[in-house]
């Protein structure tokens, strides 16, 4: 969510009984701005907070002009201090995939592979690493997961640009209500995957500014998104439940939109047994 | 001669427009001429659209108008939304003789509801505000959001008043000794906002009635197929054998698992909905199952092994589990009641009740914090056989006994289960390979003289308990499931039945083959030509002419 409307954002946000703290309210004011000046993003998100067993990681990201790029993500034990994350790699990405359980709280803490196939043992010993992963690595590899599996935004949000950078839509005004119920109305906030297999015909319906996303309706599985109308139907929530955690809140007819994630850091794997 | 400015080389139209060298310089030799041009071209701009009924001229007219009293930054950059915008306000100005209907929003319907929360009830005299003003159960549930606030735990403000009217009109309805704000649990199509309760002694209503008569019924049932069965006995096919486990009846209302009653309702405002008391056997089987919500209360839960009730009964079942592992307290609040005796009760259970302890002395938030021996469930937990409370299902009252002195005895059971006594501490909790059960931290690290001491469960992730001073609260907000770091692997089938019991009369064996056959058939004739020899040699004395007969 946008750091400046992170006050009315979080009580939007707040159904699933997540939310922050007067005291981190307030801190976040102020040093997302000093994040905004000291590294030159335009924009700022509060992404979330992962909540580790000791601790938590409170996370936001920095956009540069073009939003579509990869977003720098800085981390937080405190709100006050803010510590730049490394990219992530494929290869942290698959790394953290083999771990389970919750996130520690120290990003210094190093897990040991308990369980990993033959292969990549041999693989791994070949190159002479030690199996330990940083939970720094596994924080940015579960952040990129998140943001690629769930991240959202409403249609007609952003505009691709003739130039191919993506930038905010200044004319949006907000879904409709019984636009903002329906599933292809959001789009996944990452590089898309399967625009290119829609059919021509389908194609020919597209706005190439606008629709240059993967909507929510083809997801798998089907019916892991909730889509809920709170406040007595106001704002539209879309939760997701392969990530759970991850709120995403719009009012109809407005600008006001975003998501936020208050969780574990752990993926739903049951979540075909639970539907 | 056109008056555009320098055209600089990267501009289209460099090299162009050179004065004197514009493309219709031939054709405009004179200025009545251009007059004459400028009207063509104004005419053309005049001309109308055969579709949509505008011209170019009026259109243009509009934009550059609304972009002059609007004056956005870089009015270019949006042109083309400005002109799709000023063409649909055209075309909306047409009035029909259809008017729309004004739509009726279903987000209206909502905010009625919401609105009939904040009215008083009509008739309200003096004597209703005073008692309201004292003793009331209600509970003062925007201090508890406020406690909670302090970790970041909690709903909006606004639901949270609208949760507190919601409870206020609950316990004008229901005859509630105690209510609290137990909790959100959130679901696919719609949430849960639950609140629980105890009933005044003796105001509960009587459901037991409706058990008892099906149980008589049933009973009813079984004489008559006693007696088809004298009747036919010979034609019968052979009755199985199979006894099912015997059904472990629920514990009483307002002990154990039932100690309290639930109401939910979807949204304040929507009617409170009565939970029904939950089962030993659908707890054993909530514990097997891992399934979402749909928020609708008659949902049928589709599962294995299979739930036995719906969604009514899984969410209760799925309270239960988390009161009985979550609600903890301050050690010293509760106290155990005064003994009046023995503890030689049946089970060696030990102590169910316990009751405000008046002379507790509230612990300094850093220690709250640092162990977590200073907090005790004073929820009871619940028995691997589904009861907090372990009954022996085989105690047969005296009249199933005369039954069964026919059948047979069936297997004793195993030794009765006991589980942690109550207001055990929670350093006992066991956790999560090494994850500790409970998470304990002060809500502010900059202002602790008025730090909160907060508890995240690691077990139940969503229940949260605080403590400050003399006041304490749990609460939960999740989607209602336990924590397990292990995949969810689904219970298997059972295996396949075996059609009958193998013994030597059952057992196939081999066919014998012809020459057995025939070397049996050899030997009982002669076993059977020996007989007859015998008796012939015997028969001779006595009588030749049967001799003669035979032969």
């Amino acid at each position: 969510m946008e750091a400046a409307a992170l006050p009315a954002a979080l009580e939007l946000a707040a159904g699933g009984g997540a939310g922050l703290s007067p005291e981190k309210r307030a801190v976040l004011g102020a040093s997302l701005l000093l994040l905004q000046r000291d590294y030159r993003f335009e924009r700022v998100w509060f992404w979330g907070c992962i909540q580790g067993v000791r601790g938590a990681y409170y996370i936001a990201e920095g956009l540069g002009p073009d939003r579509a790029a990869p977003r720098s993500r800085l981390y937080s034990l405190n709100c006050v201090e803010w510590s730049l994350l490394p990219p992530a790699t494929e290869e942290m990405v698959v790394q953290a995939e083999q771990l389970k359980g919750r996130f520690q709280g120290d990003p210094s803490f190093e897990y040991e592979y308990t369980e990993i196939n033959a292969e990549d043992a041999e693989r791994l010993f070949e190159d002479g690493k030690e199996p330990m992963i940083k939970e720094e690595s596994r924080l940015v590899a579960t952040i990129e997961q998140i943001d690629r599996a769930v991240g959202i935004i409403p249609r007609g949000a952003f505009l691709k640009t003739p130039l191919g950078s993506v930038r905010e839509n200044r004319n949006f005004e907000g879904l409709s209500l019984t636009e903002a119920k329906k599933l292809s109305s959001y789009f996944h906030f990452t590089e898309p995957v399967n625009l290119k297999n829609k059919t021509l015909l389908e194609k020919a319906d597209l706005d190439p500014s606008t629709d240059f996303l993967d909507s929510l309706e083809h997801d798998i599985p089907q019916g892991s998104w909730t889509v809920q109308l709170e406040k007595g139907g106001t704002v539209v929530v879309l939760r997701s439940l392969l990530w759970l955690g991850l709120t995403f809140y719009h009012v109809p007819m407005t600008k006001q939109y975003g998501y936020v994630y208050f969780g574990t850091g752990e993926k739903n794997l049951d979540l075909p047994f639970m539907l | 001669e056109r008056g555009h400015g320098p055209y600089q080389p990267h501009e289209p139209g460099y090299g162009l427009y050179q004065p004197g060298y514009s493309p219709y310089d031939d054709q405009i030799p004179d200025p009545k001429s251009r007059m004459l041009a400028i009207q063509n071209a104004k005419a053309y701009l005049l001309k109308s659209s055969t579709t949509s009924g505008l011209n170019l001229y009026d259109h243009l007219a509009n934009m550059l108008t609304k972009i002059l009293d609007e004056q956005p930054t870089n009015a270019v950059d949006i042109i083309e939304n400005i002109s799709k915008d000023v063409k649909w306000a055209q075309l909306r100005k047409k009035m029909d003789t259809l008017r729309d209907e004004h739509e009726i929003l279903p987000t209206f319907e909502a905010a009625e509801k919401r609105k009939a929360l904040f009215l008083k009830a009509n008739g309200e005299g003096d004597e209703e505000l005073e008692e309201e003003i004292g003793e009331t159960p209600l509970p003062n549930v925007m201090e508890t959001a406020f406690y909670f606030e302090q970790a970041g735990i909690g709903l909006s403000k606004d639901e949270s008043y609208h949760i507190f009217l919601a409870l206020k009109k609950l316990i004008s309805v229901q005859p509630i000794q105690t209510c609290r704000f137990w909790g959100k649990i959130l679901g696919l199509e719609m949430n849960y906002i639950i609140a629980e309760v105890q009933y005044h002694e003796g105001e509960e209503e009587e459901e037991t009635e409706e058990e008892e008569v099906i149980e008589e019924g049933g009973k009813g049932m079984g004489e008559v197929e006693d007696e088809d069965e004298n009747k036919e006995k010979e034609y019968e096919p052979p009755k199985s054998t199979y006894k099912p486990p015997p059904i472990i009846p629920k514990e009483e209302n307002g002990t154990g698992a039932n100690k309290y009653v639930y109401f939910v309702c979807n949204e304040p405002g929507k009617p409170w909905v009565k939970l029904p008391p939950v089962t030993p056997a659908q707890i054993v089987c909530a514990r097997k199952i891992k399934k979402f919500f749909t928020g609708r209360l008659d949902a049928p839960v589709v599962s294995f092994p299979p739930f036995p009730g719906n969604e009514a009964n899984y969410l209760r079942a799925q309270i239960a589990r988390i009161s009985a592992g979550t609600q903890i307290s301050p050690i010293g609040f509760y106290q155990f009641a005064e003994e009046e005796g023995d503890e030689e009760e049946e089970g060696g259970g030990g102590r169910d009740t316990y009751e405000e302890n008046p002379d507790f002395q509230p612990l300094s938030v850093a220690e709250m914090v640092d162990s977590l021996a200073t907090w005790v469930h004073h929820g009871q937990s619940i028995l691997k056989q589904g009861r907090c409370v372990w009954l022996n299902p085989f105690q047969k009252s005296e009249e199933e006994e005369e039954e069964d002195e026919e059948e047979e005895k069936a297997e004793e059971p195993d030794e009765a289960e006991i589980g942690p006594p109550l207001l055990t501490p929670l350093s006992e909790d066991e956790g999560i390979q090494n994850i500790p059960a409970w998470t304990a931290q002060p809500s502010s690290n900059l202002i602790p003289q008025y730090a909160v001491a907060i508890l995240q469960s690691n077990r139940w992730p969503g229940a949260y308990a605080f403590a400050s001073g003399k006041k304490f609260d749990n609460i939960y907000f999740g989607w209602g499931h336990k924590y397990s770091p292990e995949n969810h692997t689904p219970a298997l089938p059972p295996p396949v039945q075996g059609e009958y019991p193998s013994g030597p009369e059952t057992t196939e064996t081999r066919d014998p083959t012809l020459e057995e056959e025939l070397a049996f058939k050899a030997a009982t004739e002669e076993a059977l030509a020996a007989a007859e020899d015998e008796e012939e040699e015997e028969e001779v004395a006595e009588d030749d002419d049967e001799e003669e007969e035979e032969d």
